[in-house]
């Protein structure tokens, strides 16, 4: 491996921080990922993709710009990934999924904040995200209250901030909304790049993005599989990757792990034992390197096999028309199918639960494991009714509540171990 | 068959014998920061065929000391039936939990709530309050019982509220009034939880916390049901665990370490 001590300099990081920060991943990449049974031999893209995670990426966000092109980080899967492609921009999802720097973070938002918000300020004010150090241009959205406040503060250290509103119902006032919201930053990137958007370029840029989401719902497919030929960890692992990789080498090594995946199910071969328990998880997204959750549910003999989640089947479910036939259309259609995602930021919000249900059944799921982070109003509030929902239609339910931190490791495996005992009685 | 169920709570552990469907032994011993070694001494000259762990330490057992595990809620569910073939609902309050299940007409766990990572409400909260107030944790229930009102004590939190009483009493309120005011406060977070879960009588209120009949009857009061406690409150889990070592692989046969 490179030395990448004088880029990260150069991008401004903390270099004695960061270096603890990674070698603390590694560790529990280690011991999370690495240490599982029968992974199949396609995770050793993304294995390596970890291993370079803020090294040669890095290095290639830093080549692209050094080509003149932008990058742009972002935060949230309404981000439209394909006006930025369409701008020759670099799209890379900034990570929220670890405690870090909180003492810095505890100085500007209040502790009952959610670990996302609070880790997405954490990598930026104890200086060790290279990635965010890399960008051009951060884009926020107005999902929930807390993003929505907390990207007011957050522009007081990145002041090169564009934040997209979102509606909060799925009206026609809120698709002309969303439609005003993606056409301005549409023009915020031709000012960036100094491009001009073309048809074109952004037909090509939705085939491209299509393509990585028709791999996921692919890969999502073969977990209907008993015994499941990937683990759930993997799974989410290839999702939280999803998020910076670039696409199209993403969406070659997906395919493949998929074909490696149907000669599994076709002989027979999974991960685990066939009939060990299958869950879904259901909830707020696991952004990298947040795998408290799943490695507690698979190491007490659970096996994933479904995420209606952002990082998961709810950022892939929708693919866009790729048959617009002016720049105006073609983000109507953008509109359109960015609009189906199920936030809970979204009031109603009744297709969740039915998608939830729905993938429950496919994939021969034995129950459902609500997840919210503790603060995040819109799933916690949302867990009651679904919750409740699941169990009248006769699918158990476990609801856990959590953060980042590990001090409740020991409750929540206690609260799985009951919950796999309850569904095997 | 001769079982063993061993209950590594965080305050005490707890072990039961069985023996041709009749308890033989049950013994405590308070747990330390060695509760390994808590176990040994405990399980030290018992004869048994198989055992079967639960609690905090269940998986430290099982790794140093043979045994199959299973979690509390299970473990609490089978013993609190064995002792009351009629029971639907069970409300543990241990050392640092608060559990409440709902079973059906079978035993079949249903649903279950724990409390958060927080030890408002759970028997770490009596004693912390106990201590505020110089009584001694098995007097507590006696000294909230003699109380003509309660004082009520806000908080959940179990420092916060080891301040208000510690506010309260500089304030001059009778502490037997203070008293009587956590107990509700610990049977409002029960049954709390109890009511999520779903409250079908019969109702067995077990762990260390029934032991004090202040909360049984405030609990009564908030479920607006009987609430009956077993003479050993604190053994119903570690009986289940001996009873789930009657029905478990064989392959799992343990003798004391």
């Amino acid at each position: 491996m490179s030395d990448y001590h004088p880029m990260w300099k150069s991008l401004g990081l903390d270099l004695a921080a960061h270096d603890a920060m990674l070698q603390s991943v590694g560790q529990a990449y280690q011991e999370t990922f690495l240490s599982q049974p029968n992974r199949p031999e396609g995770m050793k893209y993304f294995d390596f993709v970890i291993s370079e995670v803020h090294g040669l990426r890095i290095k290639e966000l830093l080549d692209a710009k050094a080509q003149g092109r932008k990058v742009i980080g972002s935060y949230c899967t309404f981000v439209p990934e394909e006006l930025i492609l369409a701008l020759d921009g670099v799209s890379v999802g900034l990570c929220t999924g670890g405690d870090f720097a909180l003492d810095l973070v505890d100085q500007v938002l209040p502790r009952n904040t959610c670990s996302l918000i609070k880790s997405a300020f954490g990598f930026k004010l104890g200086k060790v995200c290279p990635y965010i150090e890399s960008c051009d241009l951060v884009v926020g959205e107005n999902t929930c209250d807390g993003k929505k406040k907390a990207y007011e503060i957050m522009r007081r250290f990145i002041p090169n901030l564009h934040v997209i509103d979102l509606p909060q119902v799925k009206s026609e006032a809120g698709k002309g909304l969303l439609l005003a919201e993606y056409k301005r930053f549409a023009a915020k990137l031709e000012e960036l790049t100094g491009r001009k958007l073309e048809l074109g370029k952004l037909k090509a840029a939705i085939v491209t993005v299509n393509a990585k989401r028709a791999a996921l719902k692919r890969l999502a497919a073969l977990r209907q599989a008993d015994p499941a030929p990937i683990s759930g960890l993997d799974a989410l692992l290839v999702s939280q990757v999803s998020f910076y990789d670039d696409p199209v080498r993403f969406t070659g090594a997906v395919s493949a792990l998929c074909d490696e995946l149907e000669k599994r199910v076709a002989a027979g071969q999974g991960v685990f034992a066939p009939k060990r328990p299958r869950l879904v998880i259901s909830g707020c997204p696991m952004a990298f390197p947040n795998w408290k959750l799943p490695a507690i549910l698979e190491s007490s003999g659970a096996v994933i096999v479904g995420e209606e989640s952002c990082v998961g089947e709810r950022s892939t479910r929708w693919l866009t028309p790729e048959n617009g036939n002016s720049v105006d259309e073609a983000i109507a259609q953008l509109v359109d199918r960015y609009l189906q995602i199920e936030c809970a930021v979204f009031t109603p919000n009744p297709t969740r639960i039915e998608y939830a249900e729905q993938i429950t059944r496919e994939r021969k799921a034995d129950g459902v494991v609500h997840y919210s982070l503790q603060f995040c109003q819109p799933y916690q509030m949302e867990a009651g009714p679904v919750v409740e929902q699941l169990e009248k239609d006769s699918i158990p339910a476990l609801r856990i509540d959590t953060d980042y931190s590990r001090e409740d490791e020991g409750q929540i495996r206690t609260r799985v171990e009951a919950f796999l005992e309850r569904l095997h009685a | 068959m001769r079982t063993a169920g061993i209950d590594i709570g965080s305050r005490t552990v707890k072990l039961a014998i069985l023996e041709d469907g009749r308890l033989r032994a049950a013994r405590k011993r308070e747990n330390s920061f060695d509760p390994l070694a808590v176990c040994r001494e405990l399980l030290d000259g018992e004869r048994f065929d198989r055992m079967v762990a639960t609690g905090y330490g269940r998986h430290l057992f099982a790794r140093e000391i043979a045994a199959r595990t299973v979690s509390e809620l299970t473990a609490a569910a089978t013993g609190a039936r064995w002792l009351l073939p009629s029971c639907r609902t069970v409300i543990d309050i241990g050392g640092q939990d608060t559990k409440a299940l709902s079973l059906d007409d079978s035993g079949r766990l249903l649903r279950f709530e724990m409390n958060d990572k927080c030890a408002a409400g759970t028997g770490r909260f009596l004693e912390v309050i106990a201590l505020a107030l110089a009584a001694r944790v098995s007097e507590f229930g006696a000294l909230a019982a003699s109380a003509a009102g309660s004082c009520p004590v806000s908080s959940t939190c179990t420092v916060f509220a080891e301040s208000e009483v510690v506010s309260l009493i500089a304030r001059g309120v009778p502490r037997n009034q203070i008293a009587l005011g956590v107990t509700e406060s610990i049977a409002l977070r029960a049954a709390s939880l109890a009511h999520k879960a779903g409250v079908f009588p019969d109702v067995l209120f077990t762990g260390g916390v029934a032991l004090n009949p202040a909360v049984q009857r405030a609990l009564e009061a908030r479920l607006h049901v009987a609430v009956q406690v077993p003479d050993d409150p604190q053994i119903v889990t570690a009986i289940g665990c001996a009873l789930l070592a009657a029905s478990s692989p064989a392959d799992l046969d343990a003798s004391p370490a």
